[in-house]
């Protein structure tokens, strides 16, 4: 279990990866912002964590509260790391803003044991609403910036996802989407509901073959 | 040069040679019995490591920092320099309450073997002959000066340093301690520096030895021998080495084209402008506290460095297996040391899946912002030094003042 303390504040798809990964384990949290999830995962499960964050300003500030984050993007440093490198590679709520979101998958299952991804769901009855209503590209809270300055170059729904996992040969261990409330929706709930009722989805993956 | 500038001179030189055979701080005799055998393949013995150290070591010896000073710095990180008189080049870094913090951890600072404040080196007498070494010392590497260090690490009694922490020249030596000692590193801290010296400052150096030995008072390194010194031909060096030190930007800030103490231009070849009056001072100053044949030695020795090359030319090799948490940094403006040869570092490292962090400051003061106070650099040091400490088991921070 979480620590209260912990878990009063942290995003809910931060509570989820937390309760998803093993204590003490390797993690990489690719696009980690100012380092909050490293934080939770570091307070609460003592896991040896690292961070690849794109922002200069975010990375110096994440070293100066003392985690192990450099400088780098998605798509261009996952690279240079060794297969199988971390127990887990976290993808959260970057996927969509990387350029290549296929090959950063990719390389996110050969450097971790597992992967876990989470994005925002494009797929959401609030986005096809505003869409179909308005004709405009949607705004929305987990979506909130206007199309010419958004950094989500490839936004996708639940269904995308779940075909990409194919595609690349991913198995899906678990997925948990959240409604707009951050409740999640039960795993009884069909994948086309998820698609519809979820903001936001949370998968984890590995590999079916071995690299 | 006139009587009283004479007179100025050999006070100067006197108390720099004083420093280099008698240094007003702790000291290492490592005997004729243990050699220490360089990258060379010579021995050298006995020979000697000057010191210093501020804060005190902990019960488990857990709490040890190194630093390793860059090409002109000396083990005076935190006090008076007795040659200068002038405060520690890393005061702003180091001391009670600062971010390297000496009620927490014991710093050392050693002199680096071939520099001239105590340790061994061209200055140095040569015991074999009773006369300062000179050209007759032998070249050595980043690695033989990391060597001379483990043998005061040995002394101290330490097993395990919590860190190695070095800008430059220093930086180097840390990446060689984590390559060569690397069961001795719980954490290191390279700061603006590479894993081998690039072309272009392999030139600069070059520049600057040539100008050292084109001074007749050279006399082929017997200068301190005869009673002589080249100073022109070090302050020379100096003032190309250091324009590299800075950024144009840093440059066009502090002088532009403004005249030095004069209206108009005197169509002479005084220094008219700022940055040669700067320049010029930048020189004979750092004449006044080094001498030129370390300045040739230990440039060679960062000329020779290439972390790689030891490697099978894999730079990631340097580092298989390591444990150690690192945190690189870089700066903005730094170009002779630039961003891309610390994101090579960390390329190598994340190549091993080592516990890296990597920190480019935004700073237009080019190299020389790791010696000055950069809020971001002294924020990245306080932050990994704290976040190490909590893994290695040492007590909390105290409230920072």
């Amino acid at each position: 279990m979480l620590a209260p303390a912990a878990s009063a504040t942290a995003r809910v798809d931060h509570l989820l990866i937390a309760e998803m990964v093993a204590a003490g384990s390797r993690v990489l949290d690719v696009g980690c912002g100012d380092g909050a999830l490293l934080q939770l995962l570091s307070d609460t499960k003592n896991v040896d964590g690292r961070g690849i964050e794109v922002s200069r300003d975010r990375v110096n500030a994440c070293v100066a509260r003392g985690l192990s984050v450099i400088q780098g993007d998605a798509d261009r440093d996952l690279a240079d790391y060794p297969d199988g490198a971390f127990d887990y590679a976290i993808l959260s709520l970057t996927i969509q803003a990387t350029r290549q979101p296929k090959p950063v998958l990719e390389q996110l299952l050969r450097i971790g044991r597992r992967a876990i991804v989470s994005f925002p769901n494009f797929g959401h009855w609030q986005v096809r609403a505003q869409l179909l209503f308005t004709g405009r590209m949607p705004v929305t809270e987990n979506l909130p910036d206007a199309w010419y300055v958004s950094p989500n170059a490839h936004l996708c729904t639940i269904k995308d996802f779940a075909n990409l996992c194919r595609v690349i040969d991913a198995r899906v261990e678990r997925s948990v989407a959240f409604n707009a409330w951050g409740r999640r929706l039960g795993t009884w709930v069909p994948l086309t509901m998820h698609n519809l009722l979820g903001e936001k989805a949370v998968f984890m993956l590995t590999r079916s073959q071995p690299y | 040069m006139n009587t009283v500038n004479q007179r100025e001179f050999l006070k100067a030189a006197d108390a720099r040679l004083l420093e280099a055979n008698t240094p007003s701080c702790d000291i290492l005799d490592v005997p004729a019995s243990e050699p220490l055998r360089l990258d060379c393949d010579r021995l050298l013995a006995p020979f000697r490591v000057a010191y210093k150290t501020y804060g005190a070591l902990n019960g488990a010896k857990s709490n040890a920092i190194l630093i390793a000073h860059a090409l002109t710095m000396d083990q005076y990180v935190a006090s008076e320099n007795p040659v200068t008189g002038k405060p520690g080049w890393w005061e702003n870094m180091v001391g009670p309450g600062k971010p390297i913090d000496t009620d927490r951890f014991f710093v050392i600072c050693a002199n680096i073997l071939g520099g001239c404040m105590g340790s061994t080196g061209p200055a140095s007498i040569n015991p074999a002959t009773g006369k300062p070494w000179g050209l007759d010392f032998p070249v050595i590497t980043i690695g033989d000066m990391v060597d001379a260090q483990v043998r005061l690490i040995d002394h101290l009694g330490i097993g395990e340093l919590f860190c190695v922490i070095g800008g430059s020249m220093g930086g180097m030596q840390v990446l060689e301690w984590a390559s060569r000692h690397k069961e001795r590193v719980f954490s290191a801290m390279p700061i603006a520096t590479a894993a081998w010296h690039s072309s272009q400052n392999i030139a600069f150096h070059e520049v600057g030895r040539q100008a050292v030995m084109a001074d007749p008072e050279w006399a082929q390194g017997r200068y301190l021998e005869l009673g002589r010194e080249p100073r022109n031909g070090l302050a020379v060096a100096r003032m190309a080495a250091h324009i590299t030190y800075l950024s144009e930007e840093a440059l066009h800030h502090k002088f532009g084209r403004n005249l030095q103490d004069r209206d108009t231009k005197t169509f002479s070849f005084n220094a008219d402008f700022q940055v040669e009056s700067y320049l010029r001072h930048q020189g004979s100053t750092f004449v006044d506290r080094f001498d030129a044949n370390c300045y040739l030695y230990i440039t060679r020795a960062m000329d020779y460095f290439d972390l790689a090359a030891e490697h099978g030319d894999v730079l990631a090799n340097a580092f298989k297996g390591t444990k150690t948490r690192f945190c690189v940094v870089s700066f903005t403006s730094d170009w002779l040391y630039p961003t891309r040869e610390s994101r090579e570092i960390v390329q190598a490292l994340n190549a091993v899946a080592a516990n890296v962090s990597f920190v480019e400051v935004e700073s237009d003061k080019g190299h020389d912002a790791f010696l000055l106070d950069e809020p971001e650099l002294s924020a990245a040091v306080r932050g990994f030094l704290n976040a190490a400490a909590g893994k290695r088991g040492l007590e909390p921070a105290r409230e920072t003042r």
